[in-house]
């Protein structure tokens, strides 16, 4: 197994860092999966976390000069790490100057990701920085419990619906309903998405809901570091919200259960 | 507590015959001009409303020695109606703050938000319409049933002693208060010093004496020197009402109660005004 990435781009390396702080504000640990192509940050709903989940994909060409990677073998070829963004996110944070940034899979005591970079400073001799970030390797047959999450049925659709969303809050003292307007409805899949003849017969004023915690969406609403260029909301009524922001090289997708 | 997410019909406007039903409607285009006033008298969670056709009067009071009133005139307002000669109301302050703050209280110039309150009366919460950017909040707090505000029967003929000072003169001592000190003692006198402050904390006695004569003494009236002591845990929430505040007015009773009058002027040059009235400390008396 091997993985070597380099990031020359100042500003490559900003919003890779400004990615990792959004993901290290949602969760203490996540899996991260390197594809010949992408990298995916990825949190598996567990009762202890709240049943929240979470896919963040990122297309690595966006973000790194040269990328190398060479899974468990040909077939399977592909990385999974356990790690803590939060340790990720500091690292990044003390090389924002950097010249070039290196990042690779190495074996210290134990598997790390290793971040190795070189601060520009007055002489004409580089500053080398080496951060070691413990990681756990995922065995393969742990894999498919990290698969993209398959796109549940929604109930809201249509393009033909009013564009409208309600949040609301009840305590003992007071109730806050806000009504958004003009929302987009933009049309989901492409012919063969599921449901698809369920959903004409919808009533385009009728509201699908879903209560959920609000510390969960206010820990993804806080901890945004990267401005989308879309961001959607999804509800499967009573079950589930879905949260999507699309960015140019990267999206993320948070899924917030419904509580009874 | 749990945010309920949906998506609806279309949101209904309100129409002049739903306006019928309210006791009480006031329209600001800026909450802000409602919301920074009420934050200068809000070291307390219950204010009292009192609405008549001259405006809007909220009271906080704190354990039957201090009361601060906060007037909102009704040319303040965009819209203010009434159907009662008087209208009144408790509600929790704090949530009437976050709720007049729901968009974040953003101080962009040129985005505001703007309010309608509405009340149908006795047993109806407070309903609040808040709007920016298209979006609008709907807020409905639960009222309670109004408590008798205190009257400390302040009247200018019991005056003895008063000055008006420009609130930057006052600013500068009030935060420099050795905070140590239980008490604030006013000292009031037609001759020397005129007008002092004076603290009594761990690191010594200060004195903040301001002459009559001062740039900053925009008017100085006493009769009779009078020396008053009030807990400075009483007087710390006025602090607030001073930093909002152009001018402050300084008056002392025969009895000692101190009333302190804020000039406050809010984001479109509009004057409002907020009071304070604080019993002395027990055991001092007057010279």
């Amino acid at each position: 197994m091997k993985f070597r990435g380099k990031i020359v781009d100042i500003a490559c390396l900003n919003h890779f860092s400004r990615v990792i702080t959004t993901i290290s504000k949602l969760t203490k640990t996540c899996i991260l999966r390197l594809t010949p192509d992408n990298l995916f940050f990825v949190l598996c709903g567990k009762v202890a976390n709240g049943g929240v989940s979470m896919w963040c994909e990122l297309s690595q060409a966006n973000f790194f000069d040269e990328y190398q990677m060479e899974g468990m073998n040909p077939e399977d070829n592909e990385i999974c790490l356990e790690v803590a963004p939060e340790n990720m996110s500091r690292a990044l944070k003390t090389v924002q100057n950097a010249k070039v940034v290196k990042v690779k899979l190495t074996k210290k005591h134990c598997p790390c990701l290793t971040i190795v970079a070189e601060l520009p400073t007055l002489s004409s001799v580089s500053r080398v920085v080496t951060h070691d970030i413990p990681v756990d390797v995922i065995p393969r047959r742990l894999w498919h419990e990290f698969k993209e999450p398959t796109v549940p049925d929604f109930d809201v659709i249509e393009a033909n619906l009013n564009g409208e969303m309600n949040l609301k809050i009840e305590t003992d003292l007071v109730s806050v309903t806000t009504h958004f307007k003009d929302l987009g409805n933009p049309p989901w899949g492409d012919g063969a998405s599921q449901g698809s003849s369920s959903s004409q017969s919808r009533d385009p004023e009728a509201m699908a809901e879903a209560r959920v915690d609000i510390r969960r969406l206010q820990q993804f609403l806080m901890g945004q570091q990267v401005n989308p260029s879309k961001a959607m909301c999804n509800i499967v009524h009573e079950k589930v919200v879905h949260l999507i922001l699309l960015h140019d090289d990267m999206s993320l997708q948070y899924f917030i259960p419904a509580v009874v | 507590m749990c945010l309920h997410f949906s998506t609806t019909m279309p949101l209904s406007t309100q129409s002049q015959a739903q306006d019928e039903q309210y006791v009480l409607v006031a329209s600001l285009d800026n909450a802000r001009n409602l919301s920074n006033i009420l934050k200068a008298i809000s070291f307390k969670d219950h204010a009292i409303f009192s609405a008549t056709t001259n405006g809007l009067k909220v009271t906080v009071e704190d354990s039957k020695c201090l009361q601060a009133n906060a007037f909102i005139q009704a040319e303040i307002f965009q819209e203010f109606t009434i159907r009662e000669d008087l209208v009144g109301f408790q509600v929790t302050l704090t949530v009437l703050l976050d709720c007049l703050n729901i968009f974040g209280g953003s101080t962009a110039p040129g985005v505001s938000t703007a309010l309608r309150m509405c009340y149908r009366g006795y047993g109806y919460p407070l309903t609040l319409f808040l709007e920016e950017g298209g979006v609008v909040t709907v807020c409905k707090i639960k009222t309670q049933e109004p408590e008798e505000p205190i009257d400390f029967e302040f009247c200018s003929s019991n005056v003895t002693n008063k000055v008006i000072l420009q609130s930057e003169s006052l600013k500068e001592a009030f935060s420099e208060l050795d905070m140590t000190s239980e008490v604030l003692q006013i000292t009031m006198s037609p001759s020397q010093p005129y007008f002092r402050l004076s603290t009594f904390g761990n690191s010594g006695n200060a004195h903040y004496d301001y002459p009559k004569d001062s740039d900053m003494m925009e008017l100085f009236r006493c009769t009779k020197t009078q020396i008053n002591r009030y807990k400075m845990s009483l007087l710390k929430p006025t602090t607030k009402a001073l930093a909002l505040s152009c001018k402050v007015s300084v008056r002392i009773d025969n009895r000692g109660i101190l009333s302190l009058q804020y000039m406050v002027r809010n984001d479109d040059g509009q004057i409002c005004f907020v009071e304070y009235y604080c019993c002395p400390d027990e055991e001092t008396d007057d010279e």
